[in-house]
């Protein structure tokens, strides 16, 4: 895997973030009185921009290619971010965004459709990395180089089969296995560390045989380095510092954004701040 | 491969878990590259012992892990493995049941579960290890194709069946050593058809699993007293043979399930929510476990708690035709 670090790329890249969080704008203002998934969404945007736009070898036109990395989105309410990753990389057209919410379009519910990029039909939380170990080992024994990465979100690692799979992927010696971590600190109902505290989530990881690297998650250089920070030696993880709702001055840092409606006004906030460059 | 007498026997003796894992596993492997066998701290219990040794490349164990079992059979599988995945059937079915309904039914993967000790094999560990409603949560998942061994000349069979068959699949295993044998080895397996293993003219006994052989039982027990019982082995549960179940329903007064099984949901659910859609079809009597656990003993004694062994079975037949 080659990253590059140059400030061209990360400017181009910086670009790509903020067409994605005009069109995760877009998205959530289409979505009307339902609602989208605002805060999880809005903290993983660079992560993904970075992701689709630099760390996946990917080919949109050969999608089931068996040599593609495979992308899990464990936290799977971040569509917002992870639909315009997938324009942006040429798997769906900007047009098709708006029907994320219409019945029985190809984009609503979280859905399998590896054809465009999506691998994984998540919405249940901390099942996708025990796929990902299954995925990763397969590689293994069919002398394949892909590379395996898990999206995950910090409030999912409350759940208890998670941290089998995290031993597991040190006991099959899954280096080709990077895990992703939104650290977000917020779940549903208030932060991480109030609801069900991780602590130390870095020692945590490292005492589970990964490889644990920090970045800003909002920060392109940051995250361009952390992924060439990733080792051929245990499996990885990033944990990636963010803000819920990040970009929404309204939304960031709030639990109750987690799902929520825009209105026309905040919307206009949201896209003169990200237009004059107060987001990112 | 050649099914002998000589083999039934010894089979028998061994029990449908080692039939199935220390027999028909190993050969399936020998014809399959892309076959995994995983297991969750279970290789020895479920006499994959063997198979580790001589396809160390194909067999995974997870530890005690079962949800991640589910999890990592599904990431295999869609790099096209054919997986096994073996457990107690409590464990499998229940506490891996999202696990299983997300990545396997709602992903259609090619994952075959092999829930062992089924029904109250494991007698006295106690209710954590009885499987008394796997049948009701697995063919709720669409998709999921839901079988169910008499003996172990069908479990083996069915491990064939299984490794061929492309799509999720149940398979319920019970019995310990010394399994009754229903089936010699002149036996052909017919998947999604009712197995037919004696005609009579007054009533249908469908038994699954363990109670097939409890079924002959209760019909020579009827037989005793001018009772003429067909019996019928329902090996798979789902899809259900519709066509065979029409002929049950035509040709007898009295239709009887039994299963080492819940009542609720089981596969007499399952023949009753066919037998609802028709007209003028016979009433049918429920032989399983009530809507209670019971306390633990040995098997038989657990059967016996539920009323669910051959003279049980007759006595309340009898008093339904009014004899």
């Amino acid at each position: 895997m080659c990253i590059d670090t140059s400030a061209e790329n990360a400017s181009r890249l910086r670009d790509m973030a903020v067409r994605m969080r005009k069109m995760a704008l877009d998205m959530a203002l289409s979505a009307g009185a339902k609602g989208a998934h605002i805060g999880g969404g809005f903290s993983c945007m660079e992560i993904m921009a970075v992701l689709y736009g630099e760390v996946l070898r990917l080919d949109p036109a050969n999608p089931l290619s068996p040599q593609r990395d495979r992308l899990l989105i464990s936290k799977n309410h971040c569509t917002i971010a992870h639909f315009p990753a997938l324009v942006e990389r040429g798997y769906i057209k900007e047009e098709e965004l708006a029907s994320y919410t219409v019945n029985g379009s190809r984009l609503i519910g979280y859905p399998y459709d590896p054809e465009i990029g999506l691998e994984y039909s998540g919405g249940s939380l901390g099942m996708a990395i025990s796929v990902g170990v299954g995925q990763a080992l397969s590689a293994k024994k069919k002398g394949l180089d892909y590379r395996v990465y898990v999206l995950m979100g910090d409030g999912e690692l409350n759940e208890g089969s998670i941290w089998e799979a995290f031993m597991s992927a040190k006991q099959f010696g899954l280096d080709n296995l990077t895990v992703i971590i939104d650290r977000n600190h917020l779940c549903y109902d208030g932060t991480t560390e109030d609801v069900m505290q991780l602590g130390n989530l870095t020692a945590k990881m490292e005492s589970f045989g990964f490889n644990t690297i920090n970045c800003n998650g909002h920060d392109i250089k940051e995250l361009l380095n952390a992924f060439v920070c990733i080792s051929n030696n245990g499996p990885n993880a990033v944990i990636c510092d963010t803000v819920k709702g990040k970009g929404l001055s309204f939304a960031e840092g709030r639990p109750e954004w987690h799902q929520k409606a825009i209105t026309g006004e905040q919307y206009n906030i949201a896209l003169s701040d990200l237009m004059e460059g107060k987001v990112i | 491969m050649n099914i002998t007498k000589g083999k039934v026997r010894s089979w028998a003796r061994l029990g449908q878990r080692a039939t199935f894992f220390a027999n028909a596993m190993p050969e399936i492997a020998k014809e399959n590259d892309d076959l995994m066998v995983l297991t969750a701290d279970l290789a020895q219990l479920s006499n994959l012992g063997r198979f580790a040794e001589q396809y160390p490349d194909k067999f995974l164990n997870v530890g005690i892990a079962e949800q991640n079992m589910i999890g990592v059979a599904a990431g295999l599988a869609m790099e096209g493995y054919t997986v096994f995945a073996t457990t107690y059937a409590s464990f499998i079915a229940v506490r891996d049941l999202e696990h299983v309904r997300q990545h396997l039914s709602n992903l259609n993967l090619n994952v075959k579960l092999i829930g062992t000790a089924a029904g109250v094999v494991a007698a006295r560990s106690g209710v954590a290890h009885w499987a008394s409603e796997d049948i009701t949560f697995m063919r709720a998942l669409p998709g999921m194709m839901v079988m169910s061994a008499a003996d172990c000349v069908e479990a083996y069979e069915m491990a064939y069946y299984a490794a061929e068959h492309k799509g999720p699949v149940y398979i319920r295993l019970n019995g310990v050593p010394d399994c009754p044998a229903v089936y010699d080895e002149n036996y052909v397996f017919e998947p999604e058809k009712l197995s037919i293993i004696k005609t009579g003219k007054d009533v249908a006994i469908i038994g699954t699993g363990l109670m097939v052989n409890e079924a002959l039982k209760t019909a020579d027990i009827l037989e005793e007293n001018g009772i003429s019982c067909t019996v019928a082995n329902m090996h798979t549960i789902k899809p259900i043979d519709k066509d065979g179940l029409n002929k049950l329903f035509r040709e007898h007064r009295l239709i009887v399930t039994m299963e080492e099984h819940s009542i609720i949901g089981g596969m007499g659910s399952a023949v009753a929510e066919y037998k609802a859609t028709l007209d003028n079809t016979p009433r049918q009597i429920f032989i399983g476990f009530p809507d209670s656990f019971t306390k633990a003993g040995t098997p038989q004694y657990i059967w016996e708690q539920f009323g669910i062994t051959a003279p049980q079975a007759a006595e309340r037949i009898k008093k339904e035709l009014g004899f």
